[in-house]
């Protein structure tokens, strides 16, 4: 295998259709808010993000397979850093980076530091709980099950609760073989 | 460490300087996260009409806020006060933050004196969208049209706005339009300022 070139998602982005971010950033404020109306408990509303974010990595993989031209990733390694570098750059127009791996290379930190949702964003007292942003770690989830990779996404640091950055916590569970027999090309 | 230095931390969002607008995001983002609003509502209610309401309800919250922040960042603080000069605010300003582009058209209803339409080919939340055959007249639009609502009620221009397709000749695809009618005392107001 060829050595893998580094990736950026620069070009895929700019190649892809946009939006104004504003109206993007207001109309997921729009849905928590809607959320915790209909919900009231905090960790029911972030039960819910995570569903919806999952429901749209599954769906989202299928989209950034065909435009963004990447090969299989050789191991989760690789994998994080083409989310981080590509992923995110792609869809919501930020990069992200890679920190904070273990030692055998199954749980890594992907941090943010520019975050479209977050724009106009400030949680009250009574909402101290929430991951507002948890729709991100079910995309990332849900796009990673679809490729054969069980994983756990958890919030480590929010800028929201007075952190500096945004830091996704991955960690792999398990790689769940692909179905034999398929069919090799004759 | 990352982040450290570089970030200014500010203890109150409105501390924050606004920014200019110029932010990206993909369109298939938004769409995706447009579909999940429309889902999650769907399990939520017994009828398209209650379905409309609360898509109205999510843009309502929208509109509310692109109104403030326009009319600070665009607008140098001031506000239209005469309902063509808030028409207009809709069709270009609003409509070009929001969907990058001015709406296709904005017309008076001949029938009624209160009434008005902007109109759009292809309005951006129903281009990735068709409708169900069993869900008949519903039209995602009502997202847009509580955006609308919004920016007008916040303004003192209260407004009863519906979305609906129309067909065009030709066209495999309906427009969409937004459909506006003024309360009655927007009217008067305009009416005595002349």
């Amino acid at each position: 295998m060829p050595p893998v070139a580094p990736r950026s998602g620069d070009s895929i982005f700019a190649n892809l259709e946009h939006m104004n971010a504003e109206l993007f950033t207001l109309t997921y404020g729009a849905i928590v808010r809607q959320l915790i109306t209909d919900l009231e408990e905090v960790d029911e509303v972030n039960k819910q993000l995570d569903q919806m974010g999952y429901n749209i990595g599954v769906r989202l993989i299928d989209e950034f397979l065909a435009k963004s031209n990447i090969s299989r990733c050789v191991d989760f390694k690789e994998t994080a850093e083409v989310i981080a570098k590509v992923g995110f750059k792609m869809f919501l127009g930020v990069t992200a980076s890679v920190i904070n791996w273990d030692a055998d290379g199954t749980s890594c930190s992907i941090v943010l530091e520019d975050n479209p949702l977050v724009d106009f964003v400030e949680l009250p007292d009574n909402c101290q709980g929430l991951h507002y942003c948890n729709i991100l770690s079910g995309v990332v989830r849900g796009a990673l099950e679809m490729v054969s990779m069980k994983t756990e996404v958890t919030w480590v640091r929010d800028m929201l609760r007075g952190d500096e950055v945004y830091e996704l916590n991955v960690k792999l569970i398990k790689q769940v073989p692909e179905e034999y027999p398929y069919k090799d090309d004759e | 460490m990352i982040g450290v230095g570089k970030m200014k931390q500010y203890t109150n969002v409105l501390d924050k300087p606004l920014t200019k607008g110029k932010q990206e995001v993909s369109l298939s983002a938004f769409a995706f996260l447009f579909s999940e609003l429309v889902q999650y509502n769907q399990t939520q209610v017994d009828n398209i009409g209650e379905l409309e309401r609360r898509l109205e309800d999510a843009g309502y919250a929208v509109g509310a806020r692109v109104l403030e922040l326009l009319c600070h960042r665009d607008k140098g603080n001031r506000r239209e006060t005469r309902l063509l000069g808030i028409l207009s605010f809709v069709h270009s300003t609003v409509w070009k933050v929001l969907f990058g582009k001015v709406a296709d058209s904005l017309e008076k209803g001949t029938e009624h004196e209160d009434e008005y339409m902007i109109s759009e080919k292809e309005l951006l939340v129903n281009r990735f969208i068709s409708i169900p055959k069993d869900m008949g007249t519903f039209n995602c639009g009502a997202f847009v049209a509580g955006i609308v609502r919004g920016v007008l009620d916040g303004a003192g221009f209260p407004a009863v706005v519906t979305a609906h397709f129309v067909p065009v000749e030709g066209q495999q695809r309906p427009r969409t339009t937004i459909l506006i009618k003024f309360a009655e005392e927007v009217l008067h107001r305009e009416a005595r300022l002349g």
